[in-house]
């Protein structure tokens, strides 16, 4: 559905009711600027998956899922193995979100999930598919699935969260005469970097560390910033509108202090 | 980032194609190039051959998206089957082009002034007939002359650039094999006015000290575009009609 006269008004009027309170100081929820909401991280929530977590960020609950395959490997790279993430909106997570194929919103999910871990664990000095070459035109998939179960604001920050946790539990199964046996475990994911990202929501002149669902709905722009244990920025998205160099760096050095925090929720 | 044997990109301080490390690709554009669409555009830029053209204000489809204060903008960035080096890829939107296409979407919206347009859409519709990475920094690039031609009115104009790491340096416009094997790729969109960072996406490992570095390039390369940006423009009024595509 598209705005009504209805939305467009209840969004300026919101986003008015925010600055008042930001000019004091505070958010809506009492938090500070730079503040998370309570968050939570349980690994090993799916028994039937090779690695899982359920991660909460306020009230926002997201599940990813691992699963390995023997798959055959991609024509041009026929010793690598493959890393995939894909994202589910469910229909129960929110009002606003409809069953039927992905859309450019759960696409740039999985996608900016996955270039935040690809970047780190998979393309960097030490891949987590180091050892997924089976046999001759037999490689190990890994697949995370990101399940959205309750959209209330920043799912970026609690999938990454999630897909970390998910990654950090994941036991390698054993493979053997073609078949992989899910019973037995090799062991688990050689992880170095352990990638999370920051979501930081630009509204008029300030900048906000983990935006609420109103938060998001009245940001003038949001960027996502993923950064590494070992002080390094793995990935990046802007969405929505503009920001400034030092505004962007400014948001750079909030990652790179709250990721050092959020990792704590994992490690 | 890539698979394969991993080639030296920087020999001597030079590039695999000669280029040095602030240096773009050679870029052509020129305004005007399709008959149909109210506005066009088509960028070469190095190997990649890219063509935009933008329909609208026109009525918005299906209408109960029609926002009464503003136009709606919609855009869509696809390659061609044909596009890439490798094998035939399938035709029509996928999960890489859907991205792209919001993403290039939310960089017109913050500089189109929709509010003159109530109840319609503006389409911008880009297609990426050849490929060698810094695909979606020329569509930007296009899609920015495009809208211009078709006279919609913006508060600024646009340039995409990407910056990335290659050999361990921090390199304007990466190539193909740049960014196949390099170590970092940061695509940006600028405003030439205000400087306003519209597009900004990273992938690979950087510092915050090369980040830095790899944006302040990207914002002194895109004036560079910007001029050639103009002067496609002015260029185009200057024919009496389209003289149509020359690729």
């Amino acid at each position: 559905m598209g705005e009504s006269a209805k939305d467009v008004v209840m969004h300026d009027i919101k986003k008015g009711v925010l600055l008042d309170i930001f000019k004091k100081g505070e958010r809506m929820d009492g938090r500070g600027f730079e503040d998370y909401r309570p968050i939570s991280v349980k690994k090993g929530v799916i028994a039937t998956a090779e690695g899982s977590a359920l991660a909460k960020i306020g009230k926002t609950q997201i599940l990813v899922g691992a699963k390995f395959d023997a798959v055959t490997p991609f024509a041009d790279r026929p010793n690598e193995g493959v890393f995939s993430v894909n994202c589910e909106f469910l229909p129960l997570a929110s009002p606003t979100f409809e069953p039927g194929p992905p859309n450019e919103n759960s696409i740039q999910l999985a996608r900016v999930t996955d270039r935040g871990i690809r970047s780190a664990e998979v393309e960097g000095d030490s891949p987590i598919t180091a050892n997924f070459f089976l046999e001759e035109g037999k490689v190990l998939a890994l697949y995370l699935d990101i399940y959205v179960l309750d959209h209330s604001g920043n799912m970026t920050d609690a999938a990454s969260l999630a897909a970390m946790g998910a990654l950090m539990s994941a036991k390698i199964p054993k493979y053997s005469e073609g078949k992989l046996v899910r019973t037995e475990s090799i062991g688990g994911l050689p992880l170095k970097h352990f990638p999370i990202s920051t979501t930081i929501a630009k509204i008029d002149k300030y900048l906000l560390v983990d935006p609420s669902k109103e938060e998001n709905l009245v940001a003038d722009s949001t960027l996502t910033i993923t950064t590494t244990q070992t002080g390094l920025l793995a990935s990046m998205q802007k969405t929505k509108g503009a920001m400034s160099r030092d505004e962007v760096l400014q948001a750079v050095d909030i990652a790179f202090k709250k990721g050092d925090e959020l990792r704590k929720y994992i490690l | 980032m890539g698979g394969g044997e991993k080639p030296k990109l920087i020999i001597d301080g030079k590039r695999i194609d000669g280029r040095g490390l602030d240096d773009s690709r050679p870029v052509k554009i020129e305004a005007g190039v399709l008959n149909e669409a109210e506005g066009s555009a088509y960028v070469e830029w190095g190997g990649n051959k890219v063509l935009a053209g933008v329909y609208g204000p026109r009525e918005c489809i299906p209408k109960h998206d029609a926002n009464p204060f503003k136009a709606l903008m919609k855009c869509r960035y696809t390659m061609s089957p044909f596009a890439s080096k490798e094998e035939h890829s399938r035709s029509g939107p996928n999960r890489r082009s859907i991205e792209i296409s919001k993403v290039i979407r939310e960089v017109f919206e913050s500089l189109v002034i929709t509010e003159l347009f109530p109840m319609t859409q503006i389409d911008v519709y880009i297609d990426v007939l050849q490929a060698e990475g810094g695909t979606r920094v020329s569509a930007i690039t296009a899609a920015a002359v495009a809208l211009a031609d078709a006279g919609i009115p913006m508060k600024d104009m646009v340039s995409g650039i990407a910056v990335g790491k290659i050999d361990g340096e921090i390199a304007v416009d990466l190539g193909r094999d740049e960014d196949n094997f390099g170590q970092s790729d940061v695509p940006m969109a600028v405003s030439h006015r205000n400087k306003d960072i519209l597009l900004l996406q990273m992938d690979g490992l950087l510092t915050k000290a090369e980040f830095e570095r790899a944006m302040d390039k990207a914002i002194s390369a895109s004036e560079k575009l910007h001029a050639l940006q103009s002067d496609a423009i002015v260029r185009s009024y200057e024919k009496l009609e389209s003289e149509g595509l020359s690729l």
